[in-house]
């Protein structure tokens, strides 16, 4: 998994790789520096030596710049490999995302996947960039340090050397505890991210029934779950810093007590005082560089459990894929179905559609009508495979709608879906959706068709009006008509209007249908409405009840012999024949 | 979007934000920030103790016992030990710190997120008609997160680094003034840095969290209508334009790191030329015999200049994690600074009872009976019983100013009345009900509701005695039960299921896999469109309200089932005042009165009989309505 997100660098790698290059460089005058500073005092200060000072100070001055150049180039290359890391990170998480289908979604939450794309690509970022520069900063300086240390007196070295491991092993088991509750705390953050879109987008309802403070209450729940878990794996890990002090204080000590020992048991021949004060002085360079060393560790740990879920991601296979070799050519908006079952969970035992056998010429108009929660949503949603069967298989043009190439074959089924969505944008760039180089005269084509043209040049700014997230300043009748030129503008084989004409005046519901004979008759097209009145005049009406075909024919064959056919009629006429 | 540029002037607010971020830091957390204080002075005092511990081994122990020889360690051993007690007291103080730090940073970031959330229930419909939900999102993850690194690391670090700065620069001036006087000269040469590159790369933070605002609103706007995205193979341009933000953020975080980063090594070599400046300057001055200075003395002071420069090194480190969390905290501050809705309302709801002479007053308990209760100036107590007479008279309405949406409104809804709109999308149905319960304020006229000016109820009250059910359907994750119960908070389960009986949602609910308790998923996925309506009216019934609103309400349920609705909404809303928007004609034409709207204007008003013989617009409707006879 680790190298799938490594994987991400690509591009850059080279920043990734210089970074630590320019930090040795910074590390190596940074150790030069204090050589010539003690050689200043020794021989320039202390003598009263001006000119000496000066000269080492210039040299000196020299290291500096040369440590500040790549000291500069270090960071710089650094910003560049993190923020580029992050960026490969989300782009492919994204572009993963497009992959998924339904099942996949529902498995991560649009919550959760929101989070992996920032929070979590944020924390790996920082995590990565200490790790590229601090991480190959401490190390190289320990090394020198010890170097040093080891130079000047070999015994007292050792002691470092019996004390690492037991750090090593601290520092392990502290970490291993802690990311257990962070994987945990940025599942509680997914769930905030859901609560805080639930409310954003219910909104209305929340304030209708004045529950804002239930809302308060149930956000200040999980913003303490929030705390309490952090809390609690910060605590543990809140251990690293006092224990590497615990270490290099005893280490100090004991440097202290043996040191001075050996310095007077050997008359100072062995070390002189001078020496021991230098081991001091890199016993807290040590505790320095395991103390950044320590922050970057926190981070990592941290950003463990981001890789895991960014990980997860990555790593899920698509449920929906092409299957090679894959037919890219519909040829007509004929459709086909052949014993088809289906459950949303693919659970054969919980079927929410049973047995449909239906067969659809190319060209025909096509009517759905049956009550709430009988499938009709569900049934056309198979048809530009939106969802697989369980059993049995949809045709579209003949062929089995799993041997398409997908994009191919949504590119010839348009959809108008129940719950319409537009996006932030002008009212063009949501037409485009249906046809990216549509002109502005195929536009105005299309909303002509859909009755949409007249509103549209109402509104202040006309074809170029600024749609809310959501359509939320448009009515609903305006958003479905909007929706429905959309669709138009693929100029698709199968048009499927799902329920999409429902906050539509019957007046312009049928001028819309009378656009359709004339404008695409070649196409395919399937009307789901509630009302009679929009599809007594399709070629066949499906009656669909409880997940299953109730019936199928014309407006007047059905009237005659479908029971729940007449029953829905009759409902809406009988209002029309009492006030007549 | 209605959102100014405003790169510029973030900068510059950076001192305003960081002041009121420590005071939000201190409020009630000023006992254990001082605790923190003195455990970092502490941990810092036993790090120094160290290296004047070290002088005093060598001083008083190891150079005598050199000189006269002696093997006698006992005192040595004892000094040893003294040091191991302050290490101990240094090791515990900084333990303690830490865990104190975590609990504020941590309580920190819960009070912001909480209070953030709070005040955002406050705001007007009108914020969340304008902002992408993805971006108030990251307020809440990405920019809140920002200051935890700032709390927990940044602000002890700069504790710790004033204090030894403090006691290194008094030293100083101690030894030498005319040093001291470069030393302050290099300070503020450094200072200008920081404040320079800080700066800049505070605008490219405050950028960056803007971006990164705006990559979290694509995302979440995008996944949620995934299924159109796939249903017009969108997913190649969805990417585009994601790749398009994501380039756009990689670029502000290149910049605003890299001039973080680039901060560090300047401001560890300009110290590097201090110390050297220092020297030549102060050998100068001893050599010539100036200001007293001895060799020795400039020995200590570069010991000093070293000790002062460290901690400005460690501080710049931190430059990053500030600059982040001031950008991130400007965000927040957006957020907490939106104006409220506003309710100057007095008028408040209460239960309430007739009492033995007729009179109305106030019940301790529910009765089925409201009254408006309002104070009067002289301090008596008015109460006008609830009872859903709803008036509005000559109203004019703008989303916008200069778009006017509805002209000069005036109609009535007399109790236990149906009211019902028609007309055209886009003629102004939808924006009346958003006046009725104030989602919107009227610009010109006056809306009464029992005669008492809607302006003048307590908001939150005037909204319990109204119902609203709306044609976009929004449940949330929870049982059926909970979502039911949303109406109601207190509603018994029966109360609930006798709701969805009424709603004719009890059925279906029933054949669900575990009936009431069945958790639904935010967007009802799993339901249709028509069962999430069905539950939506469910739960404006065990509200049980004086008014109700159905906007649209039953549009997607099939015209069976709507008539069974039907007949228990109207044996519910009995004696009580309803307003009813639809298109379907049947839906609406046993209303009381029927308006006819038309761009904002009333055009017709009557009974659907009164109407159809106008033969006016509503004529035209209906006959449109039944083309198939």
């Amino acid at each position: 998994m680790l190298k799938r997100l490594f994987g991400c660098i690509r591009e850059y790698k080279k920043a990734a790789i210089l970074t630590p290059v320019f930090v040795a460089g910074e590390v190596l005058f940074d150790s030069l520096i204090p050589l010539v500073m003690s050689r200043l005092i020794d021989n320039g200060i202390e003598k009263g030596n001006l000119k000496y000072t000066v000269i080492s100070g210039l040299l000196m001055l020299l290291l500096a710049a040369m440590g500040m150049t790549c000291g500069i180039f270090s960071g710089r290359f650094n910003a560049i490999a993190s923020a580029g890391f992050g960026k490969n990170l989300r782009h492919d998480i994204y572009h993963k995302i497009q992959e998924f289908s339904f099942t996949n979604i529902d498995k991560f939450s649009t919550g959760g996947l929101v989070t992996r794309l920032t929070t979590d690509v944020t924390n790996i970022q920082m995590a990565f960039m200490m790790l590229i520069r601090i991480a190959s900063r401490t190390p190289l300086t320990i090394i020198i340090t010890l170097f040093m240390t080891f130079s000047i007196s070999a015994k007292l070295s050792l002691i470092y050397v019996c004390v690492m491991p037991v750090l090593a092993t601290v520092l392990l088991f502290i970490a291993s505890k802690a990311h257990k509750i962070f994987e945990r705390v940025f599942d509680t953050y997914d769930d905030l991210n859901n609560v805080v879109q639930e409310n954003l987008l219910g909104i209305r309802v929340v304030k209708t029934f004045v529950r804002e403070d239930h809302e308060r209450k149930k956000f200040n729940k999980i913003s303490a779950s929030i705390f309490s878990d952090f809390t609690k794996a910060e605590k543990i890990l809140s251990f690293n810093q006092p224990t590497m002090q615990l270490i290099v204080y005893t280490c100090m000590i004991l440097i202290s007590w043996f040191g001075a020992r050996i310095i007077i048991n050997s008359g100072a021949t062995e070390l002189t005082t001078g020496e021991l004060t230098s081991m001091f002085a890199y016993s807290m360079q040590l505790l320095m560089s395991l103390m950044m060393l320590s922050m970057v560790y926190v981070m990592i740990t941290m950003a463990q459990a981001d890789a895991e879920r960014i990980g997860a991601v990555l790593m899920e296979e698509p449920t929906m894929q092409n299957k090679p070799g894959a037919i890219t050519d519909v040829r007509d908006g004929s459709i086909e179905f052949d014993h088809v079952d289906f459950s949303y969970k693919g659970d054969k035992n919980k079927l929410c559609m049973t047995d449909i056998n239906l067969n659809i010429k190319s060209g025909e108009v096509v009517g759905i009508i049956g009550g709430t929660g009988s499938s009709k949503s569900t049934l056309v949603q198979l048809i530009p495979r939106l969802y697989d069967v369980t059993s049995g298989s949809v045709k579209v043009g003949g062929i089995d709608v799993r041997d398409y190439d997908i994009e191919q074959l949504r590119e010839s089924v348009a959809m108008v879906l129940q719950k319409n969505e537009l996006f932030t944008g002008s009212i063009k760039d949501n037409l485009r959706w249906g046809n990216e180089n549509a002109t502005d005269d195929e536009m105005v084509e299309a909303c002509k068709l859909a009755q949409a043209d007249g509103f549209i040049r109402e509104m202040p700014n006309g074809y170029d009006t600024h749609i809310e997230q959501g359509g939320r300043n448009v009515s609903g009748g305006q958003k479905q008509r909007l929706c429905i030129a959309r669709a138009l503008l693929k100029k698709p084989k199968i048009l499927i209007l799902d329920d999409s004409t429902s906050a539509v005046d019957t007046k312009t519901d049928a001028l819309i249908r009378a656009g359709f004979k004339s404008y695409i008759p070649e196409t395919t097209k399937i009307i789901i409405a509630q009302r009679i009145s929009s599809v007594q005049d399709a070629d066949k009406i499906i009656v669909l009840d409880g997940g299953r075909i109730d019936g199928i024919g014309t407006h007047e064959e059905l009237l005659k012999t479908n029971s729940i056919y007449k029953e829905v009629y009759t409902s809406q006429i009988k209002g029309g024949e009492e006030n007549a | 979007m209605p959102r100014p540029m405003r790169g510029g002037k973030k900068a510059k607010d950076a001192k305003g934000t960081l002041k009121r971020l420590l005071k939000d830091l201190l409020r009630g957390r000023k006992l254990r920030l001082s605790l923190v204080f003195i455990c970092i002075l502490i941990s810092a005092g036993a790090g120094a103790a160290g290296s004047i511990f070290l002088r005093t081994l060598i001083d008083t122990y190891i150079t005598p016992m050199l000189e006269t020889g002696s093997h006698d360690f006992t005192g040595l051993f004892h000094a040893i030990c003294i040091m191991a007690g302050i290490y101990i007291a240094g090791i515990l103080s900084s333990f303690t710190y830490n865990r104190l730090m975590i609990v504020i940073a941590q309580g920190m970031l819960r009070d912001t997120r909480d209070r953030m959330f709070s005040h955002m229930q406050d705001l007007p419909i009108k914020y969340f008609d304008t902002h992408t939900h993805g971006d108030i999102m990251s307020k809440y993850t990405n920019d809140t997160d920002t200051l935890r690194q700032l709390i927990s690391q940044s602000i002890p670090q700069l504790i710790n680094t004033t204090a030894t700065i403090i006691v290194v620069f008094v030293s100083m001036c101690y030894m030498s003034i005319y040093l001291t006087l470069v030393v302050i000269v290099f300070l503020t040469i450094k200072f200008t840095f920081v404040g320079k590159l800080g700066g800049k790369s505070g605008r490219y933070f405050v950028k960056q969290q803007e971006s990164l605002g705006k990559v979290n609103g694509f995302a979440e706007e995008m996944i949620n209508g995934q299924k159109v995205v796939k249903v017009f193979n969108h997913e190649d341009k969805a990417r585009d334009d994601f790749d398009r933000l994501n380039e756009e953020l990689c670029e502000n975080a290149t910049k605003a790191h890299s001039y973080a980063n680039v901060l560090m090594p300047i401001m560890a070599n300009l110290g590097h030329l201090l110390y050297v400046t220092c020297a030549i300057i102060g050998g100068a001055l001893a050599i010539n015999g100036v200001g007293g200075l001895t060799l020795g003395s400039i020995v200590s002071f570069l010991q000093l200049t070293r000790n002062f420069n460290m901690p400005i090194n460690q501080a710049s480190q931190q430059v990053n994690s500030i600059v982040m969390a001031l950008a991130g905290a400007e965000r927040i501050y957006e957020l907490m600074d939106e104006e409220p809705e506003k309710d100057s309302g007095h008028v408040t709801l209460v239960n309430a009872r007739l009492d033995n002479s007729g009179n109305i007053c106030e019940a301790d308990q529910p009765t089925g009976m409201w009254a408006w209760k309002s104070q009067n100036s002289d301090g008596s107590v008015t109460y006008t019983q609830v009872r859903g007479d709803v008036r509005f008279n000559n109203v004019d309405f703008a989303y916008e100013p200069g778009h006017q949406i509805l002209h000069d409104i005036t109609l009535y809804a007399k109790p236990g009345q149906k009211l019902a709109f028609v007309g055209a999308t886009g003629a102004g149905k939808t924006t009346i009900t958003n006046l009725i319960n104030r989602f919107y304020d009227i610009e010109d006229g006056k809306i009464t509701y029992d005669g008492i000016s809607i302006n003048e109820i307590h908001k939150n009250d005037l909204r319990h005695s109204l119902a609203i059910v709306l044609q976009d359907v929004n449940l949330f994750t929870g049982t059926v039960m909970e979502n039911i119960r949303y109406g109601k908070l207190d509603a018994t389960d029966e109360e609930c299921i006798e709701a969805a009986k009424r709603a004719n949602a009890h059925d279906f609910i029933m054949r669900l896999p575990q009936g009431y308790d069945t958790v639904l998923a935010g967007d009802g996925s799993g339901l249709s469109q028509g069962q999430c309506q069905l539950i939506s009216i469910a739960r404006a019934a065990v509200a049980d309200p004086p008014v109700m609103i159905l906007d649209e309400a039953t549009s997607s349920i099939d015209t069976r089932t709507e008539r069974i609705v039907q007949q228990g909404m109207d044996a519910l809303m009995e004696g009580r005042t309803v307003f009813v928007i639809a298109h379907r004609l049947s839906t609406v034409m046993n209303s009381n009165a029927i308006i006819v709207l038309d761009h904002g204007r009333i055009i017709e008003r009557g009974t659907h009989e009164q109407l159809i013989d106008q033969k006016g617009i509503y004529y035209q409707l209906y006959t449109g309505a039944f083309e198939l006879e």
